[in-house]
């Protein structure tokens, strides 16, 4: 055993000093395993005419994740990966929240051994429903997520949980998914039982058109059940803000496409990109209307649906412009006899946006913006906002999804 | 004579023998190792899948090797050594900038069909392939495996930089990746391809052997064709665009005075394009060199102001009418050169 660990060492530094002589930039051998790591500074400027914490209206019993005005530190999002074995890899961001705190954004294990096409991913993860959901804020093509993806899902929906993927062996990009979970995050609500929480599965197709086009469409199905999920200031029938519960069954689907296209494909110099994304949730149970005071419950049911298209294009290298239509439908809710009085069943409302998107990419690691929107989403209040955003990303960058 | 140490192959093939073989192995291995019901789980779902897909999709057993080369200089190599006996695949174009690719659909799904990736390593293909080849799922083209094969590895790097910042902009920890541009390159990334090809298909290794054989005469006689061509380039002062052409200019003795961009991957500002000029009333060039898929503005600009000739050049196969395999890259390349100093 000595003489082996002797060998060894002998060994090793013969090959330390070999490698020493031979590689100029050569890390010591303490740190040459370290992973890979990586950290996003990013910032705000916000200008709003209205008050963020106004819901769009209609969607009150939903996130609002809304802006903050004035100058903001964005959050500064640390990520760390490596292979931790040949079978197993390890990522871990996290969100180093400006007022204080560390949000464990995604921290997951990923294997790659399992070979066939297959790819197993458990821990905290970004669901890999619709389009946008699994891309982080640093890779948004605009300062905020579209009005559904804040709406339906508090801006993204993240999992504690399994996603099991497998990709057929055709030319055709051909990807199906499905995730089980606790199902922590809106719509869901916390849950401290055996089991998952929430189902998702989603396919994926993709492909492209020549040379210079790029595709990929997919579907997606999220099913969860919510107990005694809050919202506060919901507006009744008689105008007062209540706070009601809801306890139930959601069940979303969604589609959504993405296309690009550059001149030979090259897309240093010019490209387009146009994508859309749909969602509509049927959400049926319970709702306890006003838990203050008159706490009536009966039956509820409602769907809300909404989309979003937009699109960027480069025009010169380095220089991107944006434009991008948001729309949510609040649905007609079906109220039960005894909150037929109190609960607004029917908004008759449809709150739109329109944001165009400026920015400018000194390197692939900096990214400057300007964003102005014109948001119709609470009634009778239109909103115009401003944004200014910086984007900076220091040490690995690793490689984007499409 | 240090560097060579490092980078020749018989280093490489030294560390091969210490690689673990039997990759496929790898989950079984792990699952009778836990036994959890998990794996037993995943086993149950991976076998319906798959007896599913080949029910559904019909697809017929791969009779030969299914190549995904990142470049099309490893892709027109490949087919030097392989001939008919593997189906090809090109993930870029000589047209698209090579640090400038998105890990698309369609390649991640070539990548899922692939035995072997071949690539030029070094960092270049960091910004995609690394996505690609974990969302492929496919386990047998992982770096490390027998499936994957880098040539910068056989290959000795120029411009390693002392310095690793990114304030001196996109430099490559392991050296400028742009291997293609020097001929002598491919005589040691095809010897050590034309070994993979026959580990990976031992049936073909006869046919393998004797194309390389036939490929390593055919190569040193055309290195020696265009050495004896463009020896009036011997000592040429020339201007680059990015910092793409060190082995064309350490092959052909080229002295490259400046760059258009100010830091690899910067473009190139007005301002910057001024001080150029300025750098060229002191160190006159010849001509400005940039790669087929650069933007023409930077660089005709500066040729204009200066008097000096602009030069297109291929800079891998694809990249022009003429350069339509790796002969012709380089019969190319050189002719244009030459015709840069009239």
């Amino acid at each position: 055993m000595i003489k082996r660990i002797a060998t060894c060492t002998a060994l090793a530094v013969c090959l330390n000093h070999s490698t020493l002589a031979t590689a100029a930039a050569t890390d010591s051998a303490e740190n040459a395993f370290n992973p890979a790591f990586s950290l996003i500074l990013s910032g705000t400027y916000a200008s709003l005419r209205q008050d963020p914490a106004l819901p769009a209206t209609g969607f009150a019993m939903n996130p609002n994740p809304g802006h903050e005005q004035g100058f903001t530190l964005g959050e500064s999002e640390m990520g760390i990966s490596a292979n931790i074995d040949p079978q197993f890899r390890g990522v871990a961001t996290l969100a180093l929240d400006p007022a204080g705190g560390v949000d464990v954004e995604n921290a997951f294990v990923q294997t790659t051994a399992l070979g066939e096409g297959f790819n197993l991913k458990f821990g905290r993860f970004f669901s890999g429903l619709g389009y946008l959901n699994e891309a982080h804020a640093h890779a948004w093509d605009f300062v905020d997520q579209p009005l559904v993806y804040a709406a339906l899902w508090e801006n993204q929906l993240g999992e504690d949980g399994v996603q099991f993927k497998w990709l057929a062996p055709t030319e055709t990009f051909i990807e199906l998914g499905a995730e089980v979970g606790k199902g922590r995050g809106f719509p869901g609500t916390d849950r401290a039982k055996n089991g998952s929480g929430v189902g998702v599965l989603f396919a994926h197709l993709g492909g492209d058109i020549g040379i210079a086009q790029s595709w990929r469409a997919g579907a997606s199905l999220h099913h969860t059940r919510a107990v005694d999920r809050e919202s506060a200031e919901v507006p009744d029938l008689t105008g007062n803000p209540v706070t009601n519960l809801f306890s139930g069954n959601s069940h979303t689907v969604g589609l959504d496409f993405v296309w690009k296209y550059a001149p030979n494909g090259n897309l240093r110099e010019r490209y387009l990109k146009v994508q859309g994304e749909y969602f509509r949730r049927r959400e049926s149970g319970d709702l306890t209307y006003d838990t203050a005071s008159a706490n009536v419950t009966d039956t509820f049911s409602n769907t809300q649906n909404g989309f979003y298209v937009q699109s960027v294009y480069q025009f010169v290298p380095r220089w991107r412009a944006g434009l991008r239509y948001d729309r949510l439908d609040s649905g007609v809710a079906q109220v039960g006899a005894l909150n037929a009085g109190n609960v607004i069943s029917d908004y008759a409302f449809t709150p739109t946006r329109t944001t165009l998107m400026l920015d400018y990419s000194p390197s692939e690691f900096s990214r400057l913006r300007v964003q102005v929107a014109n948001d119709q989403s609470r009634r009778g209040l239109t909103d115009t906002q401003f944004f200014l955003q910086y984007i900076m990303s220091l040490g690995a960058h690793g490689a984007h999804s499409y | 004579m240090k560097f060579n140490l490092k980078h020749s192959p018989q280093r490489h093939r030294d560390t091969e023998k210490i690689k673990p073989k039997n990759l496929g192995n790898r989950y079984a291995n792990l699952c009778s190792f836990f036994r959890s019901p998990l794996c037993l789980c995943v086993s149950v779902v991976k076998r319906f899948c798959l007896s599913l897909a080949l029910l559904l999709l019909a697809i017929p057993a791969h009779a030969t090797l299914n190549v995904f080369a990142c470049e099309p200089e490893w892709a027109a190599l490949t087919q030097e050594l392989a001939g008919d006996q593997v189906s090809l695949y090109t993930a870029t174009s000589a047209l698209q900038d090579p640090h400038r690719i998105e890990a698309r659909p369609s390649l991640i799904a070539q990548a899922r069909r692939a035995n072997l990736v071949v690539c030029t390593g070094a960092e270049l293909e960091v910004a995609w392939l690394p996505v690609v080849l974990r969302e492929s799922g496919n386990n047998t083209v992982l770096p490390g495996s027998d499936g994957y094969f880098e040539a910068s590895q056989f290959v000795t790097m120029l411009e390693v930089p002392t310095r690793l910042d990114r304030g001196e902009g996109d430099v490559h920890a392991l050296g400028n990746p742009h291997i293609q541009t020097d001929p002598r390159n491919f005589l040691p990334v095809a010897e050590a391809l034309g070994k993979r090809l026959a580990q990976l298909d031992p049936g073909n290794a006869a046919h393998y052997q004797q194309r390389l054989a036939a490929f390593n005469r055919q190569w040193h006689t055309a290195i020696a064709k265009w050495e004896a061509q463009a020896a009036p380039l011997r000592g040429i002062s020339v201007v680059v665009q990015h910092k793409g052409f060190p082995y064309l200019s350490h092959w052909l003795g080229l002295n490259e005075v400046v760059a258009l961009e100010p830091k690899p991957g910067l473009e190139p500002s007005g301002a910057y394009l001024a001080q150029v000029l300025d750098t060229l009333q002191r160190q006159p060039a010849r001509m400005v060199l940039r790669a087929a898929y650069q933007n023409a503005r930077p660089a005709k600009w500066v040729a204009e102001r200066a008097s000096i000739a602009a030069v297109e050049l291929p800079y891998t196969v694809g990249g022009s009418d003429k350069a339509k395999d790796l002969y012709g890259l380089f019969d190319d390349t050189i002719a244009r050169l030459l015709a840069g100093l009239q």
